[in-house]
């Protein structure tokens, strides 16, 4: 491609570059604490968890849907994977279990949406209801806590000096990238979020394809409760409260539409780390997580203002 | 007759657009075009797609800013700054997609915003629901006003917009492509409105691909082309022929280019197909080379038939056998994997993912053989879609180029690029040439002749009369939900067709 057709096509993701960068700066001026090493290894760890459940909202997003329920099946499946690690199953198998019971939730999403009918807003309203409740049942209420090391190198672990988690995140966010940009399930989820009839009348199994979306969004959610599992040392049936906002508000950061059809994991990554960023770097200023509340909804309506200015030019 | 009644006062000029320019990146979408309008003329802008019409009815209603020209509004100079201020100017635009509410009557529609209020601040209802009344009766038409307008005609829809830019005192009215949807019956009553308004000494801007409704209401025509000003004539000093060479600068020598193929084996038959309320017994066969028009009156079931034989919709009785033998039609997918392709009635909220590129919308219902495990192959994709690109002359300059920013007549041929390349050979074209220029038509029209020739048999719903009749070999007119009469194209006359179609005494 051209250069200027280049610019134009990935001037969002250029955008939200930018955007970050500013904001290291800001901070690398503001404290000489926050541009270390270990403090960027830091927030990229404290991203990992959001970063990989705002994958699966990714493509949710861009079927024009939105998943409410992944807070929950986060606690859900780490309750669920903890309890199997106390009852003694060999850790081989937990992770299967934790993904399987993520996976099996966003399907029952998916199939309520794709044959019920259901709006997406209202099937995953209902599972983020009944996954924690789920959770609260399956433990009575009590977090399940205290699991082998070798578990918890998940958490804690390095490969090359790379934190375990960090790596999770890039490997997800590779194949995230490769299958929304290459493959069938990629091209039918933007076809989908674009036009949904016309999708149909392709010949596009919309049913199939819109379940899968969701299942893998669940899938996703089962992974990050692995991840936040190690890292906790617990299970928590209250655990992912409030994670479905974190997870829309990096994928609209990141320049995906609400309205469907548009955007990408590589925004998306952005997007969690913009935010990863903000939180630690106000952290550090030693800002009040209430200040924090109010700095990072800003952001989140800044950045789609300018998401339509940047489209309002285009045209 | 006419030349008496060119008195001054009819030749007062209320608008005067001069060298009006507008370029967007890259693109020059006006070049220096003048145009004016008269009291109480009809004044039609012809031209292909992306010739410019739309750009300047924007520009004139204050949606874009012209880059550079100046306009001038009985006399004075105006700079139109947005939508709002060309209304406040008295310059009204009635959108191919309409505008309103869909929940509130006409008389609140009409009145939206403005809402006539007694003095404890209270919306008057009594006071608006007179005045919407007193609009619609000058208009002539016969509207409910209290009736929400979701329940009303596509007609009717309009002519509430109609009185809405009225009631704000418009003394122009951009209406583009108006009859679209409308039926004869409707399209007759629309003009009558149209005089009524004249009369009134209201100037309409129209836009039209219907060249028979220029000679039926407009007074003069302008003709763009590729953001250029061809000319300005009386309609009374031109000609068909000579317009459409206006507009495409080549004489197409006929414009119904229609072929002859050899009548094959029968591919399609279809008996007793019944969708409750829509549908009714409808039985027919097609066969290999020969297209099969299908015409009839808006809502009498021709969309709907297209849809079930595709198995968009769900049918409730019939068989359907595709080349002898039965099959049960459930899904579009079932459908394309025997054969068949549906170019849908409306290209953008049916044919096309605007915001995925031409290749992908070429090679969507085709994935299949551009993956292994379900992985694509970019490069297979794109040397598979290039020759149709280049065979149907899409005007794009990369395959990666989103499909929303081609015109009406290149996305049309992307939709049916995409039935091509998955080598349907029963093409159902609904519509197939609605809102697309002359220029683009006639290749669509050449493509059906190579298909049939090619031994691939074609259904063809259309609700242009000329259409069916220059391209179709049999000729199925439908009237609410049954097919009510079948001719052969040496029989089939306008008035044949349309007396079935009407039904009873015309």
């Amino acid at each position: 491609m051209k250069p200027r057709r280049y610019l134009l096509h990935h001037g969002r993701q250029l955008g939200t570059l930018l955007g970050m960068a500013g904001l290291v700066i800001i901070f690398w001026m503001l404290t000489p604490h926050f541009l270390t090493v270990s403090n960027l290894m830091n927030v990229a760890q404290q991203t990992s968890i959001n970063a990989i459940i705002a994958v699966g909202m990714t493509f949710v997003i861009v079927t024009a849907g939105i998943d409410l329920s992944v807070g929950s099946i986060v606690a859900f499946s780490g309750v669920v994977l903890a309890s199997a690690l106390h009852a003694g199953v060999p850790l081989f198998l937990v992770l299967p279990i934790g993904l399987g019971v993520g996976l099996s939730c966003g399907l029952v999403n998916g199939i309520l949406i794709s044959l019920g009918r259901l709006p997406p807003f209202i099937a995953t309203l209902g599972m983020m209801s009944v996954a924690r409740g789920s959770a609260l049942l399956f433990t009575h209420g009590r977090p399940v806590s205290g699991f082998s090391s070798d578990f918890r190198w998940l958490s804690t672990g390095e490969v090359v000096h790379v934190p375990a988690p960090v790596v999770l995140m890039v490997v997800v966010y590779g194949i995230a990238h490769f299958i929304l940009t290459r493959t069938k399930l990629g091209r039918y989820t933007y076809a989908i979020g674009g036009n949904e009839e016309a999708a149909v009348l392709s010949g596009v199994n919309v049913r199939f394809y819109k379940t899968a979306v969701y299942g893998l969004c669940g899938m996703l959610c089962g992974l990050a409760a692995v991840v936040l599992t190690a890292r906790l040392n617990s299970a928590q049936p209250i655990a992912g409260m409030m994670y479905e906002l974190d997870a829309i508000a990096a994928t609209v950061i990141g320049g995906t539409s609400l309205m469907g059809g548009e955007g990408s994991v590589l925004g998306t990554l952005i997007g969690a780390l913009i935010m990863g960023v903000l939180r630690n770097g106000l952290n550090i200023l030693g800002m009040s997580s209430f200040v924090q509340q109010i700095i990072i909804g800003s952001v989140i309506v800044v950045a789609v203002l300018g998401d339509m200015a940047l489209k309002k030019t285009r045209k | 007759m006419i030349t008496k009644r060119t008195s001054s006062m009819e030749h007062k000029r209320i608008l005067d657009m001069r060298q009006i320019q507008k370029t967007f990146p890259g693109v020059v979408a006006l070049d220096h075009v003048d145009f004016e309008l008269r009291k109480g003329e009809v004044h039609v802008l012809l031209g292909e797609n992306g010739a410019g019409k739309s750009t300047l009815v924007k520009i004139l209603s204050g949606a874009y800013q012209k880059t550079d020209g100046r306009i001038f509004l009985n006399g004075g100079e105006v700079h139109i700054k947005n939508p709002r201020h060309a209304r406040e100017l008295g310059i009204g635009i009635i959108y191919q997609e309409l505008n309103l509410v869909p929940h509130l009557s006409a008389a609140e529609n009409i009145f939206l915003g403005r809402e006539p209020v007694r003095a404890s601040g209270v919306i008057d209802r009594k006071e608006m629901v007179r005045a919407a009344q007193e609009i619609l009766d000058t208009l002539g038409v016969d509207i409910p006003s209290r009736l929400p307008v979701k329940d009303l005609g596509v007609a009717q829809k309009q002519m509430v917009e109609v009185a809405k830019a009225l009631s704000l005192d418009a003394r122009i009215l951009i209406m583009d492509e108006p009859t679209s949807a409308l039926t004869v019956h409707e399209i007759k009553e629309l003009f009558a409105t149209i005089r009524r308004l004249k009369r009134k000494g209201v100037s309409i801007v129209y836009i039209s691909h219907r060249l028979e409704e220029l000679f039926e209401i407009g007074d003069r025509v302008t003709v763009l082309r590729d953001g250029k000003k061809i000319g300005t004539q009386a309609v009374r000093d031109v000609t068909r022929s000579g317009l459409i060479r206006m507009m495409v600068d080549r004489e197409l020598t006929e414009q119904y280019p229609k072929r002859k193929c050899r009548r094959g084996p029968e591919v399609l038959r279809v008996e007793g197909l019944t969708r409750e309320g829509v549908l009714h017994q409808i039985g027919f066969s097609l066969h290999a080379g020969e297209v099969l028009g299908i015409s009839g009156l808006l809502g009498s079931g021709r969309t709907e038939l297209a849809r079930a034989l595709f198995g968009a919709d769900r049918i409730d009785s019939g068989k359907i056998f595709i080349r002898g033998r039965l099959q049960n039609v459930r899904s579009p997918r079932h459908a394309i994997r025997t054969g068949i392709g549906l170019l849908a009635e409306d290209r953008k909220t049916q044919g096309l993912v605007l915001n995925l590129s031409v290749k992908d919308n070429i090679c969507l219902p085709n994935l299949n053989r551009f993956s292994k495990l379900g992985v694509l192959s970019t490069k297979k994709e794109i040397a598979a879609v290039q020759p149709y690109i280049r065979e149907l002359r899409i005007k794009t300059s990369d395959p990666r180029q989103k499909a929303v920013t081609l015109s009406g007549g290149n996305q049309q041929k992307v939709v049916m690029s995409k039935w091509l390349l998955s080598k349907a050979d029963i093409l159902i074209f609904d519509e197939p040439t609605r809102g697309i220029d002359v220029g683009s038509k006639v290749e669509i029209y050449q493509w059906m002749n190579r298909l049939t020739a090619e031994g691939a048999a074609v259904i063809m719903v259309s609700s242009e009369l000329p259409e069916i009749l220059g391209m179709s070999d049999r000729i199925l007119v439908m009237r609410q939900g049954r097919i009510v009469d079948e001719m052969t194209r040496e029989k089939a006359t306008p008035e044949k067709i349309l007396q079935s179609a009407l039904g009873g005494n015309p």
